[in-house]
């Protein structure tokens, strides 16, 4: 018999770690199934599956042992639940269910086939592997990954490298930590072969420092991979890849690819102009593919199953799957890995169970803080890339996080200003300058002066950040205020009223 | 041990290491609480920069301090996601205790069980106004 208690940090936010010691010695502590109303969740394994025991404390567990599943504290079979029922969860096919720290589990669970035929198949072919799966870039930007393996394989150089960013920095979204904390060999295995692709034989993992949890793991694990020949001479076979665990120190921006390679090589985080593309000239100035944990994870799965099976799945060119995070006021929050298409109103409703508080869904805002919000009346929208687009939205790192109607999106429309100036990086005055500005020019709003004059000037200023920002810091900060201008102007008429009243 | 001990015990373990500089600062701030002034000097002549290129490193990260913190710090997310779950309710109680620090962070990827907190490498989730005054009384002993 078996027992699972989480050892992710979200389960260890909220008791995990007291109730792992209270089970004792054999406790396993697996990585989260991405269910987090229901964390400290307990699994039991036994004949018919493993059995559920949903926010359980340390005091809990020996009457869980005894009773099994009359204790009121039972979900039954974790399997079953509708939550995880309705997933197609690629990426997250082994996260909750294996110990993320054992390699002898991920082998059994299916870990390794995805290098292995790498191996076989070779650098060239490789790559046309992630280029024929549609795999683009989970980080946000959504970039087609295997023409940025394409860029980096044929640049020539005597060292080219492979850069994790894991500097999951969008509220809302925390798909990156899990498969750090519960599968963490998925992403060293993707890393490998991103690798051996492109001819590069050393990796960094930057991941921010507000993840110890996932630090931990992914250190232990790269300990782990090297000693099971997952990294070094990888897999007996005359390729070379090694890596390392590079932790951040508080900075958003970080999350920009440029500016996380001018943070691995010990500088301020400032963003690089682009050209020249990192895939050409990145790290310490070589050949360098930096891509999202999600992106990097998907890799294993593609290369395993093949690119046609990723990419039957998905709608346009969008392929494949989606690890959505439900967030905020939501009641069923948590990890939803599933084929683009869904529309927003099925994650928020039908998955997502509506808001925590009872009340009424006012706004959802997705693709983290430089993300747009939407109102109820946009959830037939289809989740991709291209949809949402065209809708003045982005789907980011596919965070969704939920507001009841006791927001007020004037204020949410003044944090999204305050955010960015917090972490601008300075380089460019659209970004640094124009978020104060902006923040000033909100704060009149909700003060009632001139409101309709500081309307107009934000509308301008949103324009000149979106077009002569540098990185997408400043560049979709305009994203959050506009979408709450556009959907939500009563909140700011209220403020008109205050001016009408004087 | 004395500043220029610790922090030459810290440039001798990453000797030789590319990128070095920002994983020197993160051990300074972990052993010291701080990157003093006195640091700087030391880490920019081992890595043959100068001292301002140091000091721009050391200004630009929120997690790297130029003085300890004078009580204990609770750090609060006050994101969008943990605003949704309310923490500007919640957030005066910390703010108000004159025992303890509060520093803002921008998401601890807690997002569905918030609002949350981080002290040292702990984390915590799911506080209302019980879970947070208990929060701040035992950080503050």
């Amino acid at each position: 018999m078996r027992i699972f208690v989480p050892g992710d940090a979200a389960a260890c936010a909220v008791g995990a770690d007291e109730v792992a010691a209270a089970v004792g010695g054999n406790v396993i502590r697996n990585g989260s199934r991405g269910m987090f109303e229901l964390e400290p969740l307990l699994e039991n394994e036994a004949e018919a599956g493993r059995i559920g025991f949903a926010r359980v404390t340390a005091e809990d567990v020996p009457a869980i042992l005894d009773q099994g599943r009359e204790h009121p504290k039972c979900v039954g079979p974790v399997d079953e639940l509708p939550f995880l029922k309705r997933q197609t969860r690629l990426t997250f096919a082994r996260c909750g269910i294996t110990d993320p720290q054992s390699m002898a589990d991920y082998r059994a669970h299916g870990g390794l086939k995805g290098l292995e035929r790498a191996i076989a198949l070779g650098p060239e072919a490789t790559v046309e592997e992630v280029v024929q799966s549609g795999l683009r870039g989970r980080g946000g930007a959504g970039f087609p990954a295997g023409i940025k393996w394409r860029t980096a394989a044929g640049a020539a150089a005597p060292q080219k490298y492979i850069v994790c960013n894991a500097d999951e920095g969008d509220s809302g979204t925390f798909a990156d930590r899990m498969v750090m904390e519960g599968d963490p060999f998925m992403l060293i295995e993707g890393m490998a072969i991103a690798g051996l692709a492109v001819g590069a034989t050393y990796g960094y993992i930057y991941i921010r420092s507000e993840y110890p949890h996932a630090v931990r793991a992914m250190q232990r694990a790269v300990d782990t991979a090297r000693r099971h020949g997952l990294l070094g001479r990888l897999l007996g076979s005359d390729h070379e890849f090694d890596m390392e665990v590079r932790v951040g120190a508080g900075a958003y921006v970080c999350g920009e690819e440029t500016s996380l390679l001018e943070s691995l090589e010990g500088k301020r985080g400032e963003v690089r102009a682009k050209p020249p593309l990192p895939a050409l000239e990145g790290l310490f100035g070589k050949p360098t593919i930096i891509n999202n944990v999600l992106t990097l994870s998907a890799v294993p799965y593609v290369l395993a199953e093949g690119a046609k099976a990723y990419a039957d799945y998905g709608m346009g060119r969008s392929r494949g799957t989606m690890p959505i995070q439900l967030a905020g006021n939501v009641k069923n929050g948590g990890l939803f890995e599933t084929a683009f298409g869904i529309t927003l109103g099925e994650l928020v409703n039908d998955i997502g169970g509506g808001t925590l508080s009872g009340r009424p869904v006012r706004a959802v805002q997705v693709g983290g803080p430089l993300g747009a919000y939407f109102p109820p009346s946009e959830f037939h929208l289809p989740f991709d890339y291209e949809t949402f687009a065209a809708a003045d939205g982005l789907i980011g790192h596919a965070g969704i996080v939920v507001f009841d109607d006791s927001v007020d999106m004037a204020r949410m429309a003044r944090f999204a200003m305050q955010f960015c100036a917090a972490e601008s990086c300075g380089k460019c005055t659209p970004c640094r300058i124009g978020s104060i500005r902006g923040m000033e020019a909100l704060d009149r709003v909700l003060a009632g002066t001139e409101v309709a004059a500081n309307l107009a000037l934000i509308e301008e200023l949103c324009e000149t950040m979106k077009f002569g920002s540098l990185c997408a810091l400043g560049g979709f900060t305009p994203y959050p205020v506009m979408s709450a201008l556009k959907h939500f102007p009563e909140d700011f008429a209220r403020a008109r009223e205050v001016e009408t009243m004087a | 041990m004395s500043v220029e001990d610790q922090v030459g015990e810290i440039l001798r373990r990453h000797q030789g290491r590319e990128g070095a500089l920002l994983p020197i600062l993160n051990d300074v701030q972990a052993a010291l609480g701080h990157v003093p002034a006195a640091a700087v000097p030391l880490i920019a002549e081992a890595l043959n920069l100068s001292r301002a290129e140091v000091h721009g490193v050391v200004t630009f990260y929120h997690d790297l301090k130029g003085a300890p913190a004078e009580r204990p710090v609770i750090k609060l997310c006050r994101a969008e996601a943990c605003q949704a779950r309310g923490v500007e309710a919640l957030a005066p109680l910390f703010e108000n205790d004159a025992r303890i620090e509060v520093e803002t962070v921008y998401c601890l990827g807690l997002c569905a069980s918030g609002p949350s907190a981080m002290v040292g490498a702990r984390v915590f989730a799911r506080l209302d106004e019980a879970a947070a005054q208990k929060l701040i009384g035992e950080v503050a002993a």
